[in-house]
C-alpha cells in the first residue's frame, strides 16, 4: 500500500487536474480550526498549486446550510474533478481525505 | 416552585380527538416523541400538527423531512386536501428535506451537528415557527456513522429545541425491545406517544396510547385512530364523563300503537333504543318507520345498513306502506350501506362520526349491529357502542340499533351486551302456538317513563305495523289465529244476541197488533150495544109521543062528538 501511495499521486499529478473545494466551517470552532489547518496541510503536501479552497462560515450565510445540504460540519466539498464527494470531519483521518478526495484510490 | 402557573401549558395538535384525551395538546415548548413501526402514520400524524397549527392556531411551523423529500410530502398531503406549497409561500410553513447518505460521505474526524443547528434555527427564524418537527432523525443513525458523536449531539439538540421555546415533534421508528430503534425516548421525556397498526382477522386497526406525559393527566387507553381523506381522527373510548345534556322532549316512533305503550309519547329524544329480535321478526320495519317517522317531522335520518342495500329496504318497505324513497329525494333521509368487513370497527366508528357530522340528523340507525360481531369480539363492540352512544348522546341525537338474538333461551343476556346502555330496549319475539308463529312485543325498559308491561301482538301487513293487545283467556294468551278466532267467535256471540233481540222485539209487536185489534172489537160491540140502547129508547119517545098526539086528537074529537053524536065517543074510547 505504502509503496504504492507516491506513484498514484505521481499519476493524479501528471494528469495536472485542478481542485475545486470548499470547505465549509463554523466560525472559530476547535473542529472548524483544525480542520482548516489539516485540510491546508494536506493540499500543500499532494496537490501544491494545484488546487482552489473557499473556506466558508456558515455562521455567517446561514441560508446555505439548506441549499448545500448542510448537516455536520466542518464539510468538505470536492466539487471537481467529478464525481463529487462530500468530506466531513476535522481532516484529522489523512488517508480518508486523500482517499475521499480521489489523490488515492 | 417552577411551576408557578400550575397547569403546564399546552399547544393543541388539531387532530380530532387527541387534545381531548391530552387535555389540550402536546406540551408547549417541549419536544415530544411519536413512535411506532413503518407505516404507522407518524409522518401524517406530525404533518398534520404542523399544517393545522399554521392554519388553525396562527403557529407557523417547520417541518424537518429526514426520510421523504419536500415535493414528496407535498403530494402525500395533497390527498389530504393540504396545500402545502402555498403555505410554503405564504411562508407559514417552512419544509426543509434533509439528504444524508452515507455512500456520499466520508468521515474524516471529530464533527458536529452544527449544520443541522444552523440549517433548523435559520428555518425556525424564517417562518417565526412555534412549532418544530423532526421526521425521523434516527435517519441521521444510518447516514452518519460515529454514534457517540450522534448521541451527545441529539441530546444537544433537545436542549436547544427547549430553549428555543418551540413546541417539537421527533418522530422514530419502533425498535426491538425499545420504543425507538435509536433509544431516543430517553432524550425526549416530556411526552410519548406510541402509534401501533394491529391487524386482526385480517382487518386492520390503527392504535394511539400515551406512554408518559410528564405533568399532565392524559387518558391512558389505547385509542384506536383512522386516517382517511380528511386527515388523522383519534376517537377517545369513551367520553371521561358522564356528563351528557338530556332532553324531556318526545319523539313518536312512528307506529302509534307503540307509543301508545311508551305513555302514548314514544322515545325521549336523544335516547338510545335496542331492538332485537330472532331473525324475521320485524326489526328493520319497525327501524324503517321509525326513520320514515323521523323524515315526516322535516327532520333528518341516516340508516346505516349493515346487511341489505338501501334499494332492498326501500323495495321491502314499499312492501309494508312506507315510501322511504321521497324522504331520500327530499333531502331528509340518507343511507349509508356497508358490509361490516369492509373496515375495522374503528373505520365504522368514525364513518358513522362523519356521515353524522356532515349531514347532520336528528336521528340515526343502525341496523343490525349484531353484524359488527363478524369483524371484532364483542367487548370491541361494546366499546364501540358506548362510544358511539356517548356521542350520539352528546349531540342529541336519538339511535336506533337493531340486533339479531340468535338464541332465544339467553337473549336477556345477548345483544352485544348493549342492552345495560341502552335507554329503551324493545324485544320482539316470536310466539309459536297453534302450529302457527306470531311476532309478540314487550318493552324489556324504558328508562323515565312509565311504559307498558304487556305483551303485544304486533302485526305487520300492507297497511303497515300496529299493535294489537293479545287476547288474554282462560287457556292463556292468544295470539294469531287464535287470536283472530276468539275475536270472530265474539263477534258472532253479537250477531246472534242482536238477532234474538230483534224476534222478541217483533213477538212484542205482533201481541200489541193482536190486543190492539181486540180492543177495536170490543169498543165496535160497545158501540152496537149502546146504539141499540140509544134505539130502544128513542122508540119509547117517539111511541109515547104518538100516543100522547093521539089521546089528544081522541079528546079534541070527543069534544067536537057531543055536540053532534054524545054517544059516538063512548064506543071508540072502548076500542
Amino acid at each position: 500500500m505504502t509503496n504504492e501511495e507516491p506513484g498514484e499521486v505521481e499519476k493524479n499529478g501528471q494528469e495536472e487536474v485542478e481542485f475545486v473545494l470548499r470547505l465549509y466551517v463554523i466560525g472559530a470552532s476547535s473542529n472548524s480550526v483544525r480542520a482548516i489547518t489539516n485540510l491546508k496541510d494536506i493540499c500543500e503536501t499532494y496537490i501544491k498549486g494545484r488546487y482552489s479552497l473557499d473556506i466558508i462560515d456558515v455562521y455567517q450565510q446561514k441560508e446555505i446550510a439548506e441549499a448545500q445540504q448542510l448537516i455536520a460540519l466542518p464539510l468538505l466539498i470536492k466539487t471537481f474533478p467529478l464525481p463529487e464527494r462530500r468530506l466531513i470531519g476535522d481532516m484529522s483521518d489523512k488517508d480518508r481525505v486523500l482517499r475521499g478526495l480521489g489523490i488515492i484510490v | 416552585m417552577a411551576q408557578l402557573n400550575k397547569s403546564l401549558s399546552k399547544t393543541p395538535t388539531g387532530i380530532v380527538g387527541l387534545d381531548e384525551i391530552t387535555g389540550g395538546g402536546l406540551p408547549t415548548g417541549r419536544p415530544t416523541l411519536i413512535c411506532g413501526a413503518a407505516g404507522c402514520g407518524k409522518t401524517l400524524f406530525s404533518l398534520e400538527f404542523i399544517v393545522k397549527g399554521a392554519l388553525d392556531y396562527d403557529e407557523p411551523g417547520v417541518f424537518m423531512a429526514f426520510e421523504e423529500k419536500a415535493e414528496e410530502l407535498a403530494i402525500n398531503v395533497a390527498s389530504l386536501g393540504f396545500d402545502l406549497e402555498a403555505l410554503q409561500k405564504d411562508k407559514k410553513i417552512k419544509v426543509d428535506y434533509v439528504h444524508i447518505e452515507r455512500s456520499e460521505i466520508e468521515e474524516t474526524g471529530e464533527y458536529d451537528l452544527d449544520g443541522l443547528f444552523i440549517r433548523l434555527g435559520y428555518a425556525i427564524d424564517s417562518v417565526k415557527a412555534k412549532r418544530v418537527v423532526l421526521d425521523t432523525i434516527e435517519n441521521l443513525f444510518s447516514g452518519l456513522a460515529n454514534e457517540a458523536i450522534l448521541r451527545a449531539e441529539l441530546r444537544r439538540l433537545f436542549h436547544w429545541l427547549k430553549e428555543k421555546g418551540v413546541t417539537a415533534i421527533i418522530t422514530g421508528e419502533k425498535g426491538e425491545g425499545f420504543l425507538t430503534r435509536q433509544g431516543l425516548e430517553e432524550y425526549v421525556s416530556d411526552c410519548v406517544i406510541l402509534l401501533d397498526h394491529r391487524v386482526i382477522n385480517q382487518i386492520s386497526t390503527r392504535i394511539l396510547r400515551i406512554i408518559k406525559y410528564r405533568g399532565s393527566v392524559h387518558g391512558t387507553n389505547e385509542y384506536p385512530f383512522l386516517i382517511d381523506e380528511e386527515g388523522i381522527s383519534v376517537l377517545p373510548i369513551t367520553a371521561l364523563k358522564l356528563q351528557h345534556p338530556v332532553s324531556s322532549e318526545r319523539v313518536s316512533s312512528g307506529v302509534p300503537s307503540l307509543d301508545q305503550m311508551l305513555e302514548g309519547k314514544g322515545f325521549f329524544r336523544g335516547s338510545s333504543i335496542l331492538v332485537s329480535g330472532t331473525a324475521g321478526t320485524g326489526k328493520t320495519s319497525i327501524a324503517a318507520y321509525f326513520a320514515s317517522e323521523t323524515c315526516k317531522r322535516k327532520e333528518r335520518c341516516i340508516y346505516f345498513a349493515f346487511e341489505e342495500s338501501p334499494q332492498q329496504i326501500i323495495r321491502n318497505m314499499r312492501s309494508i306502506g312506507i315510501d322511504l324513497q321521497q324522504h331520500i329525494d327530499n333531502g331528509y333521509l340518507a343511507f349509508n350501506a356497508s358490509r361490516p368487513t369492509l373496515n375495522g370497527l374503528e373505520m365504522h366508528l368514525l364513518t358513522i362520526h362523519k356521515a353524522v357530522r356532515q349531514f347532520k340528523p336528528s336521528s340515526i340507525i343502525l341496523d343490525p349491529i349484531t353484524n359488527l360481531i363478524t369483524i371484532g369480539s364483542v367487548s370491541e363492540v361494546k366499546g364501540m357502542l358506548i362510544r358511539l352512544i356517548d356521542f350520539l348522546q352528546a349531540e342529541q341525537i336519538t339511535v336506533m340499533f337493531t340486533a339479531l338474538t340468535l338464541n332465544t333461551v339467553v337473549n336477556e343476556q345477548t345483544d352485544e351486551g348493549v342492552s345495560s346502555l341502552v335507554d329503551a330496549w324493545l324485544l320482539v319475539r316470536d310466539i309459536e302456538n297453534n302450529g302457527e308463529r306470531n311476532r309478540g312485543m314487550y318493552i324489556m325498559k324504558s328508562r323515565g317513563m312509565r311504559h307498558s308491561n304487556q305483551v303485544r301482538e304486533f302485526v305487520i301487513s300492507d297497511e303497515g305495523l300496529s299493535l294489537v293487545d293479545v287476547y288474554l283467556g282462560p287457556e292463556g294468551v292468544l295470539t294469531g289465529s287464535a287470536r283472530e278466532a276468539q275475536q270472530l267467535m265474539e263477534e258472532t256471540g253479537i250477531v246472534l244476541r242482536t238477532h234474538a233481540v230483534t224476534r222478541k222485539d217483533r213477538e212484542i209487536e205482533r201481541k200489541r197488533n193482536v190486543l190492539q185489534s181486540k180492543i177495536e172489537s170490543l169498543r165496535a160491540e160497545f158501540e152496537s150495544v149502546s146504539d141499540e140502547l140509544n134505539k130502544s129508547y128513542v122508540e119509547e119517545e117517539l111511541r109515547k109521543e104518538v100516543m100522547h098526539k093521539n089521546r089528544e086528537e081522541l079528546i079534541k074529537k070527543r069534544h067536537n062528538g057531543n055536540s053532534n053524536e054524545p054517544g059516538g065517543d063512548e064506543p071508540r074510547d072502548t076500542k
